[in-house]
């Protein structure tokens, strides 16, 4: 029995599961969770491919920050068990998802049956380069060849972090001065009470 | 080949087998330790009446919870509510598979590492598992459908994500001075004493501690189980075996910061005269006695208290500790003399 395969086999059904569990059911915490269990299994196709780093840093992002954040804002707004949000669809909603849907799935077709696949052979996996995937490697990728797309996706974070801070601004009461963006030419003060 | 992977796959399962029988162990001493010293601290006798000295307390109190009723409410997600004890346990020990208890020794012919996977990620791992354990707390909040659960829950989720940020960073340090992710070869270069990484990151080992204990939700960080306020936090409504995983799974981190603080920062398993296991436990009981010694000493931080403390101080610290830290290893300055 290959070991390789049955792990790949396992992880790969798991993950595309739960990937579908995701929006076949709907508990959101269970979502949440489904979600979670696919990046899970994502990262253990990750790390059978020899790319550790990636592995590890898809459970401690996704699977350990953001679902967490996502989780965080559902137990906020307090969204329990198969509750529906209430709101009717729009009747254009329906015939707009088969359609689009119907031609993704055409496409995806089209496209896989022209790429040319190398012929699979003996074994599952191709022995990757020693250093592929290692920390060292990463980094001296990200740092040297792929530096300005870095420097530019970590530029859109700061952005993005700008932007939350200033719609999470309070708002400001009635006594004090207004200073919006316009006048100022810049964010207002922050404010000044004790936020927590 | 085929007998070394069946080798390899039965001395990992026993390796796995004894730790985790170790760390269960551990973690029942744990709560006599911390009553005993808590006790003696404030001039008390603590536990006494089973067995000598209240050692056998730890089994009474775990046949105790084994035997109770497993009350479950009616107002909880039943799934979610089965699952949240398990999560918050499993990470716990999780942890503990890339921490090195000692070096390699010849046992009955086999050449046995001391450690579960000496991965080249291990630092990485550490920080993926426990930042994973964050899901049990929140989900056993939000799914007992109690007041007191979900800000415990929340209380706590927001503790942990908010700690794990400053947590990381003093990690950090230590990585870059050793130029190693491998916890195995971070204990490799700290032979002798002065060589610990304690001595060369002395800010980042306080750090360390602090947000380990924050990590963990222990005293005086355990706003998630203020009692006067919240009852029992995110396990108010658990009871008998759930309620108890919560606790090993809560005593399993507390080790398990100890252990991977021991490893980072205090030389792992290397000291003098005696086996490397024997040292590593040694100063595991050190950081445990800390914990508890610290328990007994300082009252629970507010909650604003707690997350100012978090964003405001030890967050620049960590900061600060991290840049300064890759200048010396950038500049090449080697300002130890030993």
């Amino acid at each position: 029995m290959n070991l390789d395969l049955v792990i790949f086999a396992v992880s790969s059904v798991v993950a595309i599961f739960s990937a579908i569990m995701v929006f076949a059911q709907r508990n959101p915490i269970a979502s949440v969770l489904y979600l979670i269990l696919s990046l899970l299994s994502q990262a253990v196709l990750y790390v059978q491919l020899g790319a550790l780093f990636m592995g590890a840093i898809l459970i401690i992002v996704y699977a350990g920050a953001i679902m967490v954040l996502f989780l965080f804002v559902i137990m906020l707004l307090n969204l329990r068990g198969t509750e529906d949000l209430g709101l009717p669809s729009h009747p254009l909603s329906t015939p707009t998802k088969i359609i689009i849907s119907t031609l993704f799935a055409v496409q995806i077709v089209l496209v896989a049956g022209r790429a040319a696949l190398p012929p699979v052979t003996a074994g599952m996996l191709v022995e990757p380069d020693p250093t592929f995937g290692s920390v060292t490697e990463v980094g001296r990728l990200m740092f040297t060849e792929w530096v300005y797309p870095l420097q530019l996706t970590g530029i859109l974070l700061l952005i993005a972090v700008v932007a939350a801070v200033v719609l999470a601004q309070k708002e400001r009461s009635e006594d004090e001065p207004v200073v919006t963006i316009d006048q100022a030419g810049g964010p207002a003060d922050p404010p000044t009470e004790k936020v927590g | 080949m085929e007998a070394s992977v069946l080798e390899t796959i039965l001395i990992a399962s026993a390796k796995v087998a004894a730790l985790i029988g170790i760390v269960l162990t551990a973690c029942a001493y744990s709560t006599l330790l911390e009553r005993k010293v808590v006790a003696w601290m404030q001039n008390r006798m603590g536990p006494i009446t089973a067995g000598p000295w209240g050692l056998l307390t730890p089994l009474a109190d775990g046949i105790k919870l084994a035997f109770k009723e497993d009350l479950v409410p009616d107002s909880v997600e039943r799934w979610t509510y089965s699952l949240a004890p398990i999560i918050s346990f499993i990470p716990a020990i999780m942890a503990f598979a890339v921490v090195p208890f000692f070096g390699e020794y010849n046992i009955l012919g086999f050449q046995i590492d001391g450690v579960i996977s000496d991965l080249n990620i291990g630092v990485l791992w550490i920080f993926a598992v426990t930042s994973v354990a964050v899901y049990g707390i929140a989900l056993a909040g939000w799914s007992s459908g109690s007041k007191y659960s979900l800000l415990g829950g929340i209380r706590s989720s927001a503790q942990m994500i908010s700690y794990e940020i400053a947590y990381g960073l003093t990690i950090v340090g230590v990585v870059m001075l050793a130029g190693t992710l491998s916890m195995q070869e971070i204990v490799a270069q700290q032979e002798g004493i002065l060589s610990w990484f304690v001595f060369k990151q002395p800010l980042g080992f306080i750090l360390y501690m602090i947000c380990g204990i924050a990590e963990t939700n222990r005293a005086p960080f355990d706003l998630p189980e203020a009692e006067s306020e919240l009852a029992g936090g995110y396990h108010t409504e658990y009871s008998s075996m759930r309620f108890s995983m919560f606790f090993i799974g809560e005593y399993a981190a507390m080790i398990a910061v100890a252990a991977v603080g021991v490893t980072l920062f205090l030389g792992g398993w290397q000291g003098p005269f005696l086996p490397g296991f024997f040292w590593f436990g040694i100063k595991v009981f050190a950081l445990m006695f800390f914990y508890v010694w610290l328990r007994a000493t300082f009252p629970r931080f507010r909650y604003d208290q707690l997350m100012a403390f978090g964003w405001k101080v030890l967050f620049p610290l960590a900061l600060l500790n991290t840049i300064v830290t890759a200048l010396f290893v950038v500049m090449d300055w080697d300002v130890w003399p030993w």
